[in-house]
């Protein structure tokens, strides 16, 4: 498996690259970590006549704590994420994420930013995203703008973005006083992509749910939020049976394919026993997170 | 593009779509580097860029240019000794057929210059991106609990 011919720019600067993708269009592809667009050109899977290589845009690699939160520059590798003790802090459901990300060799290369802008909806790091409402920056031919990250997925491996746009960074906001997050996933095996994943983060106020967030992966063609069952947790107690209402309602919600690692009714069972997990490790957390800001 | 492949000093000319696995393999005609899967799975191809554990099979040769790779090759340096992760591996009998072996040796490198002295459960998780399909993997799991033993013995 050999990827087929293609002319090859290298980017060295994030104006460069914008350039660049406003010249070659469609058939453009921007190269950033690779650990999935190689594997596609190897298999053939896309021909684009042009690779734009952005891996030379040191400008695009940073982590850095900006109102109240981490921005992260699209090209940081996942695992300086993974090894980032802002990060681990401020963000702690993306810290608690990104490991099961493929795995090390392929973190050590894989970015932030394309694993965003892949859209792939059995993914980490999109899930962990739409879950904190993080924001996203985009830069394309007339300039710069910001957008939701629910705004960013349309469907599978399809984001909003328009083909002379480039994804520049995301920024999480910092987890509030009293909350705890979680992420869990199955897989059949370790660093498979999971069938289903979920992330949870829940604060808690005077014992009650303030506010909860679910969202989970492998179970549509984007990131879903949950937020049916969100709504079913606020103002309550964590008890089992309250847990185990919402997993009912994100069960009831979801509308999973079936394909060959498993049925739509498997997912929707994984999905339900998940995020009662899910829920239930996130308020443990809550219990023993800082009251104060971080 | 020029490379530094194992402390040697390399100046090539590469069409773009040439990977990094068989610009080692072809053009260097350095063997040792494998390439199983061709898609990131298997970890045959593991080399050290610039000290870290990637799969060579993913990167574009060119994108290489100005990096040092470090190939099993190069593990052992110029002498005759073996690097402990090798010594380790042929002690412990970490291999059978040797197809995945390079693979395993360099994720085990960058591994132990992490942690320097993981548990079991540590060792299995990190090296759950190769695959050997002789071993059965408990002997490679001993050799890396061994290599780290001779690491703080030299």
């Amino acid at each position: 498996m050999k990827p087929p011919a293609f002319e090859y720019v290298r980017a060295g600067t994030t104006e460069e690259a914008v350039a660049e993708l406003a010249r070659a269009g469609e058939d453009a592809r921007l190269l950033a970590g690779g650990q999935s667009l190689m594997p596609i050109l190897n298999m053939r899977l896309a021909m684009p006549r042009r690779l734009i290589d952005l891996n030379r845009v040191g400008e695009l690699a940073y982590i850095r704590e900006r109102e109240d939160g981490v921005a992260i520059g699209a090209m940081t590798r996942q695992r300086a994420v993974e090894k980032s003790t802002l990060v681990a802090r401020r963000v702690p459901l993306l810290a608690d994420a990104i490991p099961w990300v493929g795995h090390f060799q392929i973190r050590n290369r894989g970015t932030i930013g394309g694993s965003l802008a892949h859209a792939d909806p059995a993914a980490e790091l999109p899930a962990v995203a739409v879950c904190l409402d993080a924001r996203v920056t985009v830069r394309g031919p007339d300039g710069s703008r910001t957008l939701t990250s629910e705004q960013l997925y349309r469907s599978y491996f399809t984001t909003t973005l328009a083909s002379t746009e480039i994804l520049t960074e995301v920024w999480f906001p910092a987890a509030p006083a009293r909350t705890g997050h979680a992420w869990l996933e199955f897989a059949r095996r370790h660093g498979d992509y999971a069938l289903v994943g979920v992330a949870a983060a829940v604060t808690l106020r005077d014992g009650s749910i303030a506010e909860a967030r679910l969202a989970l992966t492998g179970v549509g063609d984007r990131p879903t939020r949950a937020r049916d069952a969100e709504r079913r947790l606020v103002g309550r107690r964590g008890s089992d049976a309250v847990l185990e209402d919402a997993a009912e309602t994100v069960r009831q919600t979801i509308q999973p394919a079936s394909d060959i690692h498993g049925t739509a009714e498997y997912r929707r069972r994984l999905a339900s026993t998940l995020t009662v997990r899910a829920l239930r490790l996130a308020i443990e957390r809550a219990h023993q997170a800082p009251s104060g800001t971080p | 593009m020029t490379v530094n492949v194992n402390g040697r000093h390399y100046a090539e000319r590469v069409p773009p779509r040439l990977l990094l696995s068989d610009f080692l393999r072809h053009h260097l005609r350095l063997t040792g580097t494998h390439v199983g899967c061709e898609h990131g799975v298997c970890g045959a191809c593991t080399v050290l860029l610039d000290g870290a554990a990637v799969r060579s099979c993913l990167l574009l040769a060119v994108q290489t240019d100005g990096a040092q790779i470090t190939t099993v090759e190069g593990l052992a340096g110029d002498g005759e000794r073996l690097h402990p992760v090798q010594e380790a591996f042929r002690e412990m009998h970490g291999l059978q057929c040797g197809f995945c072996t390079a693979g395993f040796l360099l994720s085990a490198v960058e591994l132990l210059r992490d942690q320097p002295h993981p548990d079991d459960a540590t060792i299995r998780r990190e090296l759950a991106g190769n695959l050997c399909r002789c071993t059965g993997y408990q002997n490679i799991v001993r050799a890396v609990r061994r290599a780290a033993d001779l690491i703080d013995r030299r």
